[in-house]
């Protein structure tokens, strides 16, 4: 164990990159057309009307620093800081334009150049010693302190403003939970590291549907935090020693998919496992595939459902949530509009620009309360904290919930 | 160049600090629209109101600064770059539906409402938005205004000047006037038909109203493919030779089909040499008849893997393909460079046979999609503007498509306007007294050339009409 509580860095690893701007790849960024089509699908140029604030501007600046054409100029990094990465923009580009591994080596080539920030590099510490850390976390006691140390949001800075901190998950004893009727899959379940402490009851639903559609489901002992948080803040390094790590685990273990109900998670599994290639699944992806058996009750309830960026956008998964909603006998669906973009969470961004996120939040609120229904259903812990936020100060009792519990209603 | 300092101040107090964008390095951003052109602007000023744009302008009048308006910098023909620098005058944040009349059937919008975003809203009331230019996602109706865009439906329905009735607009001195109003027939001088389409060169628009339509009861879509680009062609006029008029007729060739279907795996035959998408819409029963006829004249024709859209998700997916393929050629090459040229429908078979020889001299990729309905050309040349050579090749093959079309009685432009791009090739079509005419007309209402000057009309001080040649920060910093 290294100084910061992280697993140790593998030894003779030359740090990425010793040349300026050297992760981006200019392959990557010529796939930009620069045709505009992406620009009213990112929050932030919705808001200020701004090129600078849009993708084809971000992506353009990005471009020129590593062609040379343009010095690095320190001012210029808040146009790539006020990036969500919520990846809309990819969901839209026709040209298929990589935005999320290009805003990623962006990010880190960036950490590379500039002056260093209080701000930054305490969010950083904090965050190697709490999710890097297991033990950390638990301890770390309510709810709204959790989101505090983690930077995970401003806006609750009072606990007030959070649910009350239940009782973490915890994996069944000898790390199985047994299907439930004929078994037909083992899968392996990421336990991850916001969500047992913030949301134990998403999991808690999770792990009972993969149950009763039949899944033997294996929680693999010494996972750690997949990383995400940390390659979403160019912190590569730290995310390449946490699937080091796990890789370890996972190779370990015999499962047919490993199964992820946090979409900032199963994005980066995807994309930055390379080892688990094709078998890391969404939850309602992986629900969709093998089917659910035959409701029991009738939920009564009107629900909508805000897409994780996450899922949507970097997983392209859009029907399947809505679908198995749909689905439960009693659902009185609405669709939400402007239901894919992003609401102004996106992990660490809301404590490092708490006024842009505040002002998407505002806009994605109008339309969230415009829907009246009971429920509005997601599918990250981040959407969750940041709508709950958002609706109490509002003074509104729409609940939110996971998918997974909102389905769970049917049995 | 920077402007001066007083007049920055002066621009700062009338729409707020933050408003102003005048750092070197970020006016980088701002230097190019959808089209290949750059040039920086001096600054670009975002107005949130009629009245600062009507302030910005006054201010400009005054100290002679040349003011571009810029909505989503989609154009095609470089008609929001700052070619003569200047201020880009943004209007990306007046993006207020200000009122749906749904007995009226009018909307009353804000210059930066995005055009899908009105549709949206206006689905509501049962009502959409006509003129759908395949940019509709992000382009603004301010901008559509100016270009008087086109979209797939327009050969039905008409151009973005059928469904405007009035518009507030701000003219060179800074004065705001409304021109026509709510009557169907614009009573007296037409000056609405004049500013429609005047590429940012005669006004600001600040206020729109246009015309809603009822979403139709019934929409039938159909794909087909054909062998080659020609036969398809030959459906094209024949299906318009029996009296139908579709609500859209598209055409895709080969190439433009691989390069959507990576993306959007919309089910278009990709063994095909080109497909077409034919839309009907109307009640029930003529959808139904309409369709049954087409496919009968599209398979006379060679069409083949005729099928219709069966759900409105699989419908959608049809027109994604379609409205998204001229970002998705980006999977070929990172740059595209179009004309837009139009042609008598009649003559497409010729001119596509014309634009596959030119490329093919030239030894450079085209991909072909476009508005066959009407005859309207995008020949997407395809290249990568990191190798500096192929350039003056792209446009030399540019300009000899271009020519094609005008020998064959065509037009420069039908939908993407002639702004930067096309402006050296006026002189084929109008003659030096169509060429006055029309700036006597820019005179009547811009004489000092403050708004987007450099656009449109030839320009005599430029040595070159190539874009190697061009100048702007964009060639300076080898961007090409
Ligand atoms: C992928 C793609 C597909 C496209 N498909 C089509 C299509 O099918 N049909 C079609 O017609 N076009 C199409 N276009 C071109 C383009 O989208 C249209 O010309 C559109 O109307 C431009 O709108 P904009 O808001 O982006 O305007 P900009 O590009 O910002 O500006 C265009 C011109 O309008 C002027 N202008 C903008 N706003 C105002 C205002 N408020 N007042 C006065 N002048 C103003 C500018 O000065 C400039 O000259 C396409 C473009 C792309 C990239
Ligand atoms: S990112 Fe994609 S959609 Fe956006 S400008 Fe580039 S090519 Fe177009
Ligand atoms: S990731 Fe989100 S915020 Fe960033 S450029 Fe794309 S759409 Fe905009």
């Amino acid at each position: 164990m290294s100084v910061d509580g992280f697993p140790p860095r593998s030894p003779g690893r030359a740090r990425v990159g010793a040349d300026a701007f050297a992760r981006l790849s200019d392959d990557d960024l010529a796939t930009c057309v620069h045709c505009g089509l992406c620009l009213d699908a990112c929050p932030t140029f919705r808001i200020t009307g701004l090129e600078t604030e849009s993708p084809r501007g971000r992506i353009y600046l990005m471009t020129q620093w590593k062609r040379g054409t343009l010095p690095f100029d320190e001012e210029q990094v808040k146009h790539i800081d006020l990036c969500l990465g919520c990846r809309t923009c990819e969901g839209v580009c026709p040209s298929g334009v990589p935005y999320g591994r290009i805003i990623e080596a962006g990010r880190a080539d960036v950490e590379d150049q500039r002056r260093p920030s209080l701000k930054r590099a305490t969010s950083r510490v904090a965050l190697r010693q709490l999710v890097g850390h297991p033990g950390r976390l638990r301890a770390a006691g309510a709810a709204a302190r959790v989101a505090q140390k983690l930077h995970l949001t401003s806006v609750a800075r009072s606990g007030r403003m959070l649910p009350r901190l239940r009782a973490r998950f915890r994996a069944p004893a000898g790390n199985i939970a047994p299907a439930i009727g004929q078994r037909k899959h083992r899968v392996a379940f990421l336990v991850g590291c916001v969500m047992p402490i913030m949301y134990p009851q998403s999991h808690d639903a999770a792990v009972k549907l993969l149950q009763l559609a039949g899944c033997e489901v294996w929680f693999p002992p010494g996972e750690r935090c997949c990383g995400a948080l940390f390659a979403h803040n160019g912190d590569l390094e730290g995310a390449e020693r946490l699937r080091e790590a796990n890789m370890r685990v996972y190779e370990a273990g015999t499962f047919d998919a490993l199964i992820v109900d946090s979409a900032g998670c199963g994005a980066h599994l995807k994309d930055f496992y390379p080892g688990l290639k094709g078998r890391v699944k969404d939850l309602t992806e992986w629900l969709a595939e093998v089917g659910l058996p035959e409701p029991k009750r009738e939920a009564r309830i009107r629900v909508t459902y805000q897409d994780a960026c996450h899922l949507v956008h970097a997983q392209r998964i859009k029907n399947q949530p809505r679908d198995l909603i749909r689905a439960l006998p009693g659902v009185e669906w609405i669709e939400m509009r402007h239901a894919d973009i992003c609401c102004g969470a996106a992990g660490l961004y809301s404590t490092l620009e708490p006024d842009m996120s505040n002002r998407i939040l505002q806009q994605k609120l109008e339309d969230v309360l415009a829907t009246h229904a009971d429920v509005i259903a997601v599918a990250n812990p981040g959407c969750q904290m940041q709508l709950e936020v958002g609706l109490r100060a509002h003074g509104s009792a729409m609940k939110v919930e996971h998918v997974s519990e909102v389905l769970l209603r049917g049995y | 160049m920077p402007l001066p300092q007083p007049v920055a101040e002066e621009l700062r107090r009338i729409v707020g600090r933050e408003s102003v964008i005048d750092a070197p390095n970020d006016l980088r951003i701002f230097e190019r629209d959808g089209s290949i052109e750059g040039a920086v602007p001096d600054a670009v000023v975002l107005a949130s109101s009629t009245e600062h744009v009507s302030a910005v302008i006054k201010v400009a009048a005054k100290h002679r600064i040349p003011v571009v308006p810029r909505g989503a910098g989609t154009g095609l023909s470089g008609g929001a770059v700052t070619i003569r620098g200047g201020i880009a005058l943004q209007v990306t944040r007046m993006r207020k539906i200000l009122a749906i009349d749904p007995v009226a059937q009018t909307a009353l919008v804000e210059p930066g409402v995005v055009n899908q975003e009105l549709s949206l809203v206006a689905a509501q009331h049962g009502l959409f938005y006509a003129p759908d230019p395949s940019s509709q996602k992000a382009c603004t109706i301010g901008g559509n205004a100016a270009e008087n865009s086109g979209g797939p439906h327009c050969l039905y329905y008409g151009v973005t000047t059928n469904h405007v009735l009035g518009m507030e607009v701000v003219l060179a001195d800074g004065s705001v006037h409304w021109v026509s109003g709510d009557a169907p027939d614009r009573v007296g001088l037409d000056l609405c038909g004049v500013l429609v389409g005047s590429e940012g060169t005669l006004c600001a628009i600040t206020k729109i109203k246009v015309r809603l339509l009822r979403i139709p009861p019934s929409i039938a879509t159909m794909l087909a493919a054909f062998p080659s680009i020609e036969t398809a062609s030959q459906a094209v006029s024949a299906v318009i030779g029996h009296g139908i008029v579709p609500a859209a007729l598209e055409m895709m060739d080969s190439v433009t089909v691989g390069a959507v279907e990576a993306h959007y795996h919309a089910g278009y035959p990709t063994d095909a040499g080109a497909v077409l998408l034919v839309e009907v819409d109307g009640i029930a029963e003529s959808t139904r008849e309409l369709m049954a006829a087409i496919g009968k004249i599209l398979g006379e024709n060679q069409g083949y893997a005729i099928r219709e859209a069966q759900t409105p998700a699989e419908r959608e997916l049809l027109w994604a393909g379609r409205k998204g393929a001229i970002g998705a050629l980006g999977r070929i090459k990172p740059n595209y460079y179009l004309h837009d040229g139009v042609v008598p429908r009649s003559r497409l078979p010729q001119v596509l046979s014309a634009v596959g020889e030119i490329g093919e001299h030239y030894q450079l990729p085209v991909a072909n999609v476009f508005h066959a309905g009407d005859g309207n050309l995008h020949p997407n040349i395809l290249f990568d503007l990191r190798d500096r050579q192929v350039l003056h090749q792209v446009e030399a093959a540019g300009e000899e498509m271009l020519r094609a079309v005008v020998e064959l009685g065509g037009a420069l432009s039908g939908e993407h306007g002639i702004g930067l791009e096309k402006s050296a090739f006026m002189p084929w079509i109008y003659n030096p007294d169509d060429l006055g005419a029309m700036h006597r007309v820019k005179d009547v209402f811009d004489a000092d050339g403050i708004l987007n000057p450099g656009k449109i009309f030839p320009d005599p001080s430029r040595k070159s009409v190539h874009l190697a040649g061009r100048t702007g920060l964009a060639v300076e910093a080898k961007w090409w």
